[in-house]
């Protein structure tokens, strides 16, 4: 209270700050931030780089950080901090549903009226993160689903391109058992990874139409959602997975599906964008990795009523608390300003969103994904997110059980239906 | 709920002494002594009462109230639906597979950690070179910490672990299994690592137990006669029932609530098949992870009330005669 009577005394000559600017940065304040680059690397030590910048820039704010491991952020650290009125000010959101819930239980600050030049600079994928209308956070990497192979394997097994359709993927699955590598490493222990490719099958049988319609009313009655669920049973039952894989967890972990293609023992993984990431954490000669790897999109699929240049992807974001000090939406934009942006990008952890960072992307694979990104047609968020915990859970459930061989594709569709009125 | 509620509850029995008391000294006497005796016992009792209210009976009963409603854990509760949620956690065949986990877990506890743990127990009890180092490695596995049991018992049985190395080099190779992922193995696999876990709990409180158990008797039987086995079966058991009984009932509701090394050793995947699912940990995913707070908390009470009716039926029945005295008797 005292340092802020000092700080208006001082205020009065030749300061041009407006009325809203000249509150900022004048009081001590500290941001506590909650993000969920936990495992030491590359984005970890980026942002504390980060924080301590904006630090220097503005000695008044202090950042304390805290890195949370990722389903412990979003399902029990967070929701209970929200709850308890103790909320950190700024903080991981990944829009969609749950940011939809988030807005209407009133804890997060609008800041649509101070971002509009950061959200003209990212375009459509700031989208994700408005509800109503509304902008109630930003993201900082935004990128798409796909396919990422060992070139290596492929040119051994006789893959001259990339497979563009799934006839093609089939046919490589085959060529690639020939040589004696697992062809897709997938880790179905985690349950969405496996669920990844259930939701890739719904893209490419729904059209666009109908999946924007089920992320509102969440019905879910197009036939569509049970031909993705067919679809992804007639691939599993071609075997192109390694054995075991309902044991196998996703990433970060050498004996995870990343792992595999990581060392060389399986030839495809489908991952998102932060994938380049995680694959580093994990392989035992990175620079080999960075020899072998390529990416390409999710095939598509001949005769079926998805768009073929729709895919799939999502952001990672960060939103302010309703209650955070004013200071917190300043170093929100500072994330995604063109020099942090350009930064982030040269981590490689994942794709930056802001205009002009792009040149930050140096790694080929990761190249590829942004102008994939850049020529889709149309990027259907993650459905787990999309829909929301309840319903996602449900789902992803459901499709596990396809893969462990005791579900079906009418039960996905009737537990997405039953979890959506519990 | 405020502290001076809490406090004036124990209190509240002050201007009610216990009636049937006939005074035997004078009667202001009496009475002082009366009253000295209830301010020791608000004095003593007051601060852990004030505790176990806060923090167990409190947010028991909000468990409760939260389970009766839709509720996704954002903003208040306000959608109410009754016992809506208790009927749905009865249909879903994924919580019936966890409760029969925990029975799994229950019974196969009981039934192969009790004639193991007495065996070993009996075996410690007797006098011979080494005995503390045997004592000490039966109790190291109770000691390190569910989490580390967990994880070391997953990097062991998983993908080419020590497990299945040492199988195919002893020629069984055929019995190499994905013994946490293949849905009809991963309990078996479960219970094997909690036996291992919690047997040196058992063979430790037996142990105790043996202590308790008087030399003369035993002498005197061997005096008489008696084998080494008579004496075991016909002097030292029966007088281990005590402790055999506290050891089973601590082991059935630790065996309900079993969480930790489950929701460590287990892969999410085959825990939300119900491969692997216990009530504890069907809870949390279904609490925190589909977000469905209110149905939950209705999962936590069902456990709550299956735990308490289960020890309430043991104590009655079983552990009656052992704190009969604990309970019953005045103490002068």
């Amino acid at each position: 209270m005292t340092s802020a009577l000092v700080a208006a005394g001082c205020s009065g000559g030749g300061d041009d700050e407006a009325d809203t600017g000249s509150e900022l940065y004048k009081n001590p304040v500290t941001l506590t931030w909650w993000h969920n680059a936990s495992q030491d690397g590359p984005g970890k030590t980026y942002w504390e780089k980060v924080a301590k910048d904006f630090s220097a820039a503005h000695p008044t704010v202090k950042i304390e950080i805290e890195a949370i491991e990722t389903n412990q952020l979003q399902r029990t650290r967070l929701p209970a901090a929200l709850l308890s009125n103790d909320p950190p000010d700024i903080f991981q959101a990944w829009g969609g549903g749950e940011m939809r819930e988030q807005v209407e239980a009133d804890y997060l600050k609008d800041v649509t009226d101070q971002v509009k030049s950061e959200v003209a600079d990212i375009g459509s994928a700031a989208e994700i993160w408005q509800v109503d209308g509304k902008q109630y956070g930003l993201p900082f990497r935004m990128g798409i689903e796909g396919v990422w192979y060992n070139k290596d394997m492929f040119a051994k097994a006789g893959i001259s391109a990339p497979p563009t359709t799934f006839d093609e993927l089939n046919t490589a699955v085959t060529k690639l058992k020939a040589i004696n590598v697992i062809p897709i490493a997938l880790g179905a222990g985690d349950k969405w990874p496996a669920a990844h490719w259930w939701y890739n099958f719904a893209l490419r049988a729904c059209s666009v139409d109908t999946l924007k319609k089920a992320a509102t009313d969440r019905t879910f009655d197009d036939p569509c959602f049970v031909k993705a669920g067919q679809d992804l049973k007639a691939f599993i039952d071609t075997k192109p997975f390694q054995n075991n894989f309902i044991a196998t967890p996703g990433q970060n972990d050498p004996t995870s599906a990343n792992g595999l293609l990581a060392n060389g023992r399986a030839a495809m993984e489908l991952m998102g964008d932060w994938n380049r990431g995680t694959l580093d954490t994990v392989a035992t000669d990175k620079a080999k990795l960075a020899t072998f790897l390529g990416w390409f999109p999710v095939p598509a699929i001949s005769g079926s009523a998805g768009d073929p240049k729709a895919a799939l992807g999502g952001g990672d974001g960060f939103a302010c608390s309703k209650k955070a000090p004013a200071e917190c939406v300043e170093f929100l934009k500072y994330l995604v300003s063109p020099e942090v942006q350009k930064g982030y990008a040269a981590t490689g952890t994942g794709l930056p969103v802001a205009k002009g960072a792009a040149d930050g992307v140096t790694d080929p694979a990761l190249k590829s994904i942004l102008t994939a990104t850049s020529e889709a047609t149309y990027v259907q968020l993650w459905l787990d997110t999309a829909y929301g915990s309840t319903v996602g859970n449900a789902m992803n459930d459901a499709i596990v059980a396809i893969f462990a061989g005791n579900g079906s594709p009418e039960k996905v569709v009737a537990a997405m239906k039953a979890a959506a009125s519990k | 709920m405020t502290s001076t509620d809490q406090t004036r509850f124990p209190a509240g029995g002050v201007s009610a002494p216990p009636a049937g008391l006939r005074p035997t000294a004078r009667p202001s006497a009496r009475r002082a002594q009366t009253r000295r005796k209830w301010y020791e016992i608000v004095g003593l009792t007051t601060p852990a009462l004030v505790v176990y209210v806060t923090f167990v009976l409190v947010p028991m009963g909000f468990a409760f109230y939260y389970s009766l409603f839709r509720w996704r854990g954002v903003g208040p509760p306000t959608e109410y639906v009754g016992f809506k949620n208790y009927t749905l956690a009865f249909q879903d065949p994924i919580f019936l597979d966890a409760l029969r986990n925990n029975a799994i877990v229950v019974f196969g506890s009981l039934l192969i950690q009790g004639p193991i743990a007495l065996g070993v127990a009996l075996l410690l009890n007797r006098r011979f070179r080494g005995r503390s180092t045997f004592r000490l490695l039966a109790f190291v596995p109770y000691v390190l910490a569910e989490v580390t049991v967990g994880i070391m018992w997953k990097l062991i049985l998983t993908g080419d672990g020590t497990v299945d190395v040492l199988l195919r080099a002893v020629g069984l190779g055929g019995l190499v299994q994905a013994w946490l992922a293949d849905l009809d193995v991963v309990i078996w696999t479960l219970l094997f690592v909690l036996t291992w876990k919690y047997v040196g709990f058992a063979i430790i409180l037996l142990l105790a137990g043996l202590s308790n158990v008087p030399d003369e008797l035993t002498e005197a039987a061997a005096i008489d006669g008696a084998s080494w086995w008579q004496i075991q079966r016909h002097i030292t058991l029966p007088l281990l029932g005590p402790t055999i009984r506290i050891w089973m009932f601590l082991s059935m509701i630790g065996s309900l609530q079993v969480f930790d090394v489950v929701w460590v050793t287990s892969v999410p995947a085959v825990r939300s098949l119900g491969a692997s699912a216990t009530m504890a940990t069907y809870m949390v995913d279904n609490g925190f992870f589909a977000r469905l707070w209110g149905y939950g908390n209705a999962v936590a009470v069902i456990l709550f009330v299956i735990s308490f009716v289960a020890a309430l039926l043991f104590q009655r029945f079983l552990l009656r005669r052992d704190i009969e005295g604990a309970i019953t008797r005045r103490a002068n």
